[in-house]
């Protein structure tokens, strides 16, 4: 049996370096947007300070691209090396999404951001503006295809079950592609990263506002910023909504851990503000509701009732229950696949099987279940709700706030007045780290609330790991928050550097700060 | 589904090989540069000539080593699995040294001061070293078959270290490959610079074509001794993949059989040393374009020649032959394998255009001149 101890540090390696990854491509896929805008501005006005805004904004882009592809590099092989039962058992179908990822946006992405940087002086304005837009279109690709696949471990749709191979397999690409897990991932996720590069041109140019100068340039950047930003975190509401419907359509055990939803309550049930959770005693000390709301978000009507988390252990445990009939005979098929009585024992459990796989955590054999492991296993269906409950509440308080910050900064904007609202600049500046924190606690809520499974209802978390030693975990572990940690000091110190220098360092000789040409 | 399954195991066999060609002909030209960024370059003006031949492209040439990976999950499953799990450590070494690469190329000349551009400098040489040298590690492995073994569920067990990896032809082997793909990037380095830098790289190139071409002999010497593996029982290829449905015996002389039975595979080694000469004999007449199309050429024949010598397998075990992976039994459904092969056949040559047009963009030698002008700007 794989050790306990295996299983957590490859997640933790997992979390650590997909978050790390994360801090690099929401802004990556929001300023590639942002910089289209500003060339598009160029190309039709023909005035070169867009241009400037243009490779200024890019540059900053470029120091922040370089660590995305760091460590998307090792997101792309971490299932391999660390994630190997969890490659064979669902690669049939989760392989192809990330194949074409690669085919179709990493190579779009990654060939014209090279265009991008060194294509200024070879192509002509239309060109280069088209270059960019290819580069906007293969990093938006990029995040379809990857959520894709990730949409499909939150809602495995579209495979089956083969016992001669021993995995899922692939029988719906299209049920795969059209997803409504991954699509409504897809357009909250990339409208968070339009969040997180609007506010990133919005703090900064609040800054240079703030001490007036290059004051032409942050205004017209900040005003792009500011409407940019408006829609794009209205559209982060709405479609957090709707991850939130498609979260309490396909993961109930998620939606009920978000809300703290110990009891099945009358529909439609209220949406809890915040509350004092008792994990142990498994109900709430005191909680603060606005009356039916969750239940409108969760199942879009009045009637249709959320369950709470007793019912659904209480579910999740027949389903045990019927899962060990389905290990037991999938034994027999793998020993003998003549077993005709068995194949049909099994068809007729088959989709129940990764729940009697969660007891594979305890046992080897399904001979040796005891009751008390069935109620432990269906308890483990539940993720931890603490984490969960708080997580949520934070993102979406943060995407009300950068809401607000953004349709004052846009108000402002259109009336022309924000140059001179110090406490609207100063606001801005220190908004600067929510989308990442929004971003990073989504992660979290969406794939910690996914536990105890990789492959929701199918596949266990505790049986996709690779057989590895726990002392290469460590190394391997150490290794990568090392080396990440060194490279995002030197990340930071660069666009510290960069932005602080400002417009100045293109070297154009239009701003403050002008570095001497060399 | 209009091609049967057996076919599509085979296409998806050439369609892994054509991405490792097109990763070790693409990436191995930039990896090639980076190897010789500090031998080549002796000061920071010629290090920022050298970088720059490559700058614009290195990106869009490390997504082939991307979609190497994501193919060989998408089609090979099995073989993600086992070979990336059991192969840990250098697995992580690779990506270690590729790390250097973007946070190089991109952070080097962001700032002006002789310590850190020479920092940079010798990670663009490790993120150019490293993975080609352990990519010809692990085919040496292969080609010795790997230590591990599936229990009943298909779980994957890797019972070997990583220092035994590094046994003596799997260091050769590691040998061949570094000097095949430093030889291509010496030989695009005489295609993008002149003078000094183009000098010194021809020298280069000299030196590792013929190491080349001296290990890749000494490999097939070596490879005579080298027991292979080969199928005992009756092979259906249309069979639902199980790689423990099979029989697998070792026996010396195996990995040349398919040489025997099919004489026409020859011309795979033979290209190996045709593409290398001829890109030698062109690289000093000064036709450096026609010599990138022979040293890639040469590359086909060498990664040619090792697949060809396993086909059917792509990862024998050594402990348990019966584990072996091979190309009927390691591969994705027939549905899937179906969907990947008509994504690639769409996608594959609309990059081959882009990619074509981005350096046709960027084409003509990169001088110490555009360096100077466009020292904001350029890397
Ligand atoms: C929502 C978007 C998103 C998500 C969830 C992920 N990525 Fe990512 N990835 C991108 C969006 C992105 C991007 C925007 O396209 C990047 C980030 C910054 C960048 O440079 O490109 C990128 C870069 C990037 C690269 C480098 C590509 C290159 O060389 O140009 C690889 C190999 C991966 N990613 C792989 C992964 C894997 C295997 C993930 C899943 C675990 C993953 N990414 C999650
Ligand atoms: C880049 C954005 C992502 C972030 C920040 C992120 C975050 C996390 C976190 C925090 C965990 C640990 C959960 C836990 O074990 O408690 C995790 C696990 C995992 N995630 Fe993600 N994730 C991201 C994208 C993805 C994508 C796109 C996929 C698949 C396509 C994926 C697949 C996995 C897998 C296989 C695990 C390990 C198994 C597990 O713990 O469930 N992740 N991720
Ligand atoms: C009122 C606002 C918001 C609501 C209702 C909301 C809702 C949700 C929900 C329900 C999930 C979980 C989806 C799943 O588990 O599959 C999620 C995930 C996530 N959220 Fe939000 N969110 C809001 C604001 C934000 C903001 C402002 C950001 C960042 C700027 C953000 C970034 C993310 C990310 C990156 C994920 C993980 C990817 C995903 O699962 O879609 N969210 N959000």
């Amino acid at each position: 049996m794989v050790s306990e101890q295996l299983v957590d540090l490859s997640r933790l390696q997992f979390a650590a370096t997909a978050l790390y990854h994360f801090l690099f491509v929401p802004l990556t896929i929001g300023m590639t947007w942002i910089l289209v805008i500003m060339e598009s501005v160029y190309v039709m006005t023909g005035k070169p300070i867009y241009k400037d805004m243009t490779r200024f904004w890019g540059k900053l882009f470029g120091i922040n691209f370089a660590l995305g592809v760091t460590t998307g590099l090792t997101l792309e092989f971490q299932f391999g090396t660390n994630w190997a039962y969890y490659s064979h058992y669902v690669g049939d179908i989760f392989g192809a999404p990330l194949a074409i990822e690669g085919l179709m946006a990493f190579f779009l992405e990654s060939t014209f951001i090279g265009l991008f940087f060194f294509g200024w002086d070879r192509l002509s304005r239309r060109q280069h503006l088209l270059v960019t837009t290819l580069m906007a279109i293969g990093t938006n690709l990029s995040a379809l295809w990857i959520l894709i696949a990730n949409g499909w471990m939150q809602n495995p749709v579209g495979a089956e079950f083969s016992a001669i191979t021993m995995r899922m397999e692939m029988v719906d690409f299209w049920a795969v592609v059209f997803n409504p897990d991954a699509q409504a991932k897809f357009v909250h996720t990339v409208s968070a990263g339009y969040v997180t590069g609007a506010m990133f041109v919005l703090s900064i140019s609040a800054w240079y506002l703030l001490r007036r100068r290059d004051v032409e340039f942050a205004k017209r950047s900040f005003r792009i910023a500011a409407a940019f930003g408006l829609a794009s975190a209205l559209s982060v509401i709405v479609l957090g909504d709707e991850s939130g419907y498609t979260v309490g359509e396909a993961q109930q055990t998620k939606m009920a851990a978000m809300e703290a939803m110990w009891e099945t309550e009358p529909a439609p049930a209220g949406l809890k503000l915040i509350a004092g959770i008792n994990e142990a005693e498994m109900k709430n000390d005191w909680e603060i509701e606005i009356p039916w709301l969750l239940g409108l978000i969760g199942t879009r009507s009045l009637d249709k009732e959320l369950p709470g988390i007793k019912e659904i252990i209480a579910h999740n445990r027949e389903r045990v229950i019927s899962g060990i009939e389905a290990v037991k005979a999938l034994d027999l098929v793998r020993a003998n696949p003549k077993d005709q009585a068995a194949k049909e024992r099994l068809l007729a459990h088959q989709p129940d099987l990764g729940f009697g796989l969660l007891l594979r955590k305890y046992v080897a054999s399904m001979d040796e279940v005891t009751p008390e492991l069935i109620d432990r296993a269906a308890a483990d269906t539940i993720p931890r709700v603490t984490p969960l409950f708080w997580g949520f509440r934070l993102m979406v308080a943060l995407g009300f706030a950068m809401a607000a910050l953004f349709s004052l900064a846009l108000f402002y904007s259109i009336k022309g007045s924000f140059a001179e609202k110090p406490w609207l600049l100063r606001w801005a500046l220190w908004s600067l780290p929510m989308p990442w924190i929004a971003c990073e606690v989504g992660w979290f809520v969406a794939e910690y609330g996914r536990q105890p499974w990789t492959i929701y209802g199918v596949l266990p978390t505790h049986l996709s790991v690779s057989t590895l030693s726990v002392s290469s975990l460590y190394g391997s572990l150490a290794g990568f928050v090392g080396f990440y940690t060194l490279l995002l000091i030197v990340e930071m110190y660069l666009m510290v550097k960069f932005a602080r220098q400002g417009p100045g360092s293109l070297g154009t000789g239009r701003y403050l700060n002008e570095v001497a040409h060399a | 589904m209009i091609i049967d399954y057996p076919t599509l195991k085979v296409i998806w066999w050439l369609l892994v090989g054509v991405l490792l060609v097109g990763f070790a002909i693409m990436d191995g030209h930039d990896m090639g540069v980076g190897t010789l960024l500090p031998f080549v370059g002796k000061n920071d003006e010629e290090r920022r000539v050298i970088i720059n031949t490559v700058g614009p492209h290195w990106d869009g040439n490390q997504v082939w080593f991307v979609t190497g990976g994501g193919a060989i999950f998408a089609a090979w499953p099995l073989v993600y699995a086992t070979a990336f799990s059991g192969f840990y450590w250098a697995m992580l070494a690779v990506l270690w040294a590729l790390f250097f690469r973007p946070v190089g190329f991109d952070y080097r000349s962001k700032i002006d001061n002789a310590s850190w551009r020479s920092t940079w400098d010798w990670g663009l040489f490790v993120g150019g070293a490293v993975p080609p040298l352990i990519f010809g590690v692990a085919f040496g492995n292969l080609l010795q078959g790997v230590p591990f073994n599936f229990d009943s569920n298909l779980v994957s067990y890797y019972t070997g270290s990583f220092w035994g990896l590094l046994n003596p032809f799997a260091l050769l082997t590691g040998v061949v490959s570094t000097a095949m793909i430093t030889f291509h990037g010496a030989i695009y380095l005489m295609h993008r610079t002149e003078g000094e830098i183009q000098r010194r790289s021809r020298n280069a190139a000299l030196f590792f074509g013929l190491l080349m071409l001296a290990g890749f002999s000494a490999a097939g010497v070596w490879l005579q001794w080298i027991p292979g593996y080969a199928i005992a029982s009756a092979i259906d290829p249309s069979a639902l993949p199980d790689p423990l449905a099979k029989e697998v015996v070792r026996e010396a002389g195996a990995w040349m059989s398919n040489y025997r039975s099919m004489p026409a595979t020859m011309a795979l080694p033979v290209l190996a040393y045709l593409g290398a000469i001829a890109a030698l004999l062109l690289a000093f007449r000064g036709r450096t374009l026609a010599a990138f199309v022979a040293s890639s050429l040469a590359i086909v024949g060498v990664i040619g020649t090792a697949g060809m010598s396993m086909f059917p397998f792509v990862m024998p075990s050594s402990t348990d032959p019966r584990s072996s992976l091979t190309v009927w039994d390691s591969v994705s459904s027939h549905l899937t394998l179906s969907i990947m092969f008509f994504a690639t056949l769409i996608f594959m040559p609309i990059i081959i255009a882009y990619t074509s047009w981005a350096y046709s963009v960027m084409a003509g030698k990169v001088t110490a001149a555009y360096v100077r002008e466009n020292s904001h700007s350029a890397y």
